[in-house]
């Protein structure tokens, strides 16, 4: 690690007098977030949080239910990747009902389910959220910084995105029962397989979505290619990673073993098994936020720290399974020449490999009969316990149920990818203040730096709330005594 | 199957208090054109959130109504005509019906049709929670403004019975 983490974290006791800017919430990000920064009557900045409002009320909402609701139940969790919670869910209630191998119809079926969510969740948060940013600048007028912006100047770029979006989204529907809401996995397999007319549907699009892919990761090379230095140093810090690894050590958002590595790439841990996470991953809790930072227990709380998420991912595998990702992840390996990429604004390179190797997965399964097939469900000896992993579109998602005799829930406890990228999010928004906030007046534009260093790393806040009126961004700058003295506020 | 000339896009988590508002009017609605016989009229959607995606439900249609809860929403309810606007949201986990709107002519080419937003009022959006005493209150009054609207679903008709009266 290198000596500046943690070194914005708490102003020094003799740094004179602070003055306070809150921004709060933190625009497009799902949920509720502040980041303070405060500045010393110099406009250098002494202290950087991001505070994030943690989930709360989860377990009560689950203990007490019985375990074949979970699955369902954990969707409203979140608005944008309730997918992942299904999933994750239905795979540690696998180990309660004792099916530890699925059918292949169900196994396939679920990879089906969680690539199409991948696509259209990556999807989303390149066209919709992040390219607004990346394609008219960070400090542009931010009127022009959302979607129907990227839609008046690159519509076919923005038409590309929602297409994307859509069939991921038909994926879903398809595996799961419905758009939303949808109950295929369930503990032990699934309850539904595709019909033949149902994959010939998907497949008459799957082509167009891979060339689509292809296109996206050319995009998002040709904006770093624009500007190398802002691409490779923006937000930039060293840290450890981590994720799932399927076999071989290839990329597997579904299932496989966790690995870590270092800031340098040297493998720490592989081969971890999941049901062992908590011999793994401890998590620190800090006075001054509501959110815990997971961190790897041999290497302790200051050391241990880690990313999840696609940068993670294309780095910490050895190969990824489907020809055309494969070359684009080769490609952006030889980006780092022989180092770990750690920069920022590299997840979004990394999250459009992804997505063109998960339209290369879905097409591939298309043409498996296995997706057809009638064994559905499995089950053996029962547990009172499990634990299920999966690589969401934002990073590792854990899953961890006890269940009694009763087969109601007695406990559980979830670590999401935001959880685990509390502590990088955090490191970044300081790298951007010490860079571009220090000395400088402050405007909406520079303040927008901070944000697109957050949302790199796609934050999800589980928070599927969306009432009109009821996320508005508001930016308030405090004095030293707490005072507003300015504000911006703009209606959702 | 012909496309329904009506579309009703309901959002809301069903499991976060006075946010169900939505769904729960969608269902409701449902079960209420079945028994009605206007069911071959309307297509109903549910989702957590409007998406871009719904940008592309809007094609082909005569009239869509968007159902949401509002946090600052005068009680029981609006019901306003809503216009493709081009202005930012910081949210685009969340977009407003009229960004939805202003979506489909640019990835479409084609205008969006005529569309209002029923947003009733809700006070309490925490997890597992049911709806609020209120927010029942103000769903049936909107469930009311639903089946008159269902009953003559013309452009006329709606814009006689926005609610305020001036649309604001």
């Amino acid at each position: 690690m290198n000596a500046e983490t943690f070194e914005l974290e708490t102003a020094p006791a003799d740094a004179g007098t602070l003055r306070r800017v809150a921004i709060d919430p933190v625009s497009r990000v799902e949920g509720h977030g502040k980041v303070t920064l405060l500045l010393d009557e110099n406009d250098q900045v002494q202290q950087v949080r991001l505070h994030i409002v943690e989930f709360r009320g989860f377990e009560k909402f689950i203990q007490g239910r019985p375990y074949w609701e979970v699955p369902v139940m954990v969707q409203r969790l979140c608005g944008i990747c309730p997918v992942s919670h299904h999933l994750a869910a239905a795979k540690a209630l696998d180990h309660v009902l004792g099916a530890d191998r699925l059918t292949p119809t169900a196994e396939k079926v679920r990879r089906l389910m969680h690539y199409g969510q991948i696509l259209q969740s990556h999807a989303l948060h390149f066209f919709h959220l992040s390219s607004p940013d990346l394609l008219f600048g960070f400090a542009s007028e931010a009127g022009r910084r959302n979607i129907v912006g990227v839609a008046a100047e690159f519509p076919e770029i923005a038409r590309h995105g929602v297409l994307l979006r859509k069939f991921g989204q038909e994926v879903i529907r398809l595996t799961a029962g419905k758009r939303v809401h949808g109950t295929g996995a369930i503990p032990g397999g699934v309850n539904r397989a595709l019909s033949r007319e149902e994959r010939d549907g998907l497949l008459a699009d799957i082509y167009s979505i891979v060339a689509w892919s292809r296109q996206a990761v050319q995009l998002v090379k040709r904006l770093h290619a624009a500007d190398p230095v802002l691409y490779d140093a923006f937000g930039s810090f060293r840290s450890n990673i981590l994720s799932l690894v399927g076999a071989n050590g290839a990329l597997d958002f579904y299932d496989g073993h966790l690995r870590a590595r270092d800031a340098d790439g040297k493998i720490l841990v592989d081969g971890f098994r999941i049901q062992n996470y908590q011999q793994l991953i401890h998590e620190e809790v800090k006075p001054w936020s509501y959110m815990k930072f997971p961190f790897l227990a041999a290497l302790g709380p200051r050391a241990g720290w880690y990313k999840v998420g696609p940068l993670a991912r294309v780095q910490n595998c050895d190969l990824i399974p489907t020809p055309l990702a494969e070359a684009e992840r080769r490609e952006f390996i030889d980006h780092g020449q022989g180092k770990l990429i750690h920069a920022p604004l590299a997840y979004h390179w990394a999250r459009m490999i992804e997505m063109l190797h998960a339209a290369e997965t879905i097409k591939s399964l298309l043409h498996d009969d296995d997706l057809s097939g009638s064994e559905l469900t499995t089950s053996g000896p029962r547990d009172r316990q499990g634990v299920g992993v999966i690589e969401a579109p934002r990073g590792t998602l854990i899953h961890h149920y006890q269940v009694g005799d009763d087969d109601l829930v007695t406990t559980c406890n979830l670590i999401v990818s935001t959880t685990h990228n509390n502590q990088p999010m955090n490191e970044a928004i300081r790298r951007v203040a010490q860079r571009y906030l220090n000395g400088r007046e402050l405007t909406e534009g520079l303040l927008n730096h901070i944000e697109v260093a957050i949302r790199a790393f796609d934050p999800c806040l589980s928070c599927a709330t969306h009432a009109l009126g009821k996320m508005p961004l508001q930016v308030e700058l405090q004095d030293a005594a707490g005072q507003v003295v300015g504000r911006l506020s703009t209606a959702s | 199957m012909p496309l329904a000339p009506v579309l009703v896009l309901a959002c809301g988590n069903p499991s976060r208090g006075d946010d169900a508002l939505g769904p729960l009017l969608l269902e409701r609605l449902q079960a209420w054109l079945d028994s009605a016989g206007l069911a071959a009229g309307f297509e109903l959607i549910g989702d957590f959130q409007l998406q871009v995606e719904h940008a592309l439900d809007l094609v082909g249609r005569h009239l869509v109504l968007f159902i949401d809860a509002g946090q600052q929403t005068p009680a029981p309810f609006v019901f306003r005509q809503v216009q493709a606007t081009d202005v930012a949201s910081h949210s685009t986990h969340a977009l407003s019906p009229e960004a939805v709107l202003a979506v489909l002519p640019r990835i479409n080419h084609e205008a969006p049709p005529p569309a209002f937003l029923l947003c009733v009022r809700g006070e309490s959006f925490a997890l597992g929670e049911g709806l609020s005493a209120a927010a029942t209150r103000h769903a049936e009054a909107a469930f009311e403004r639903l089946q008159a609207l269902c009953r003559v679903a013309k452009l006329d008709a709606w814009q006689a019975r926005l609610h305020p009266p001036d649309g604001s």
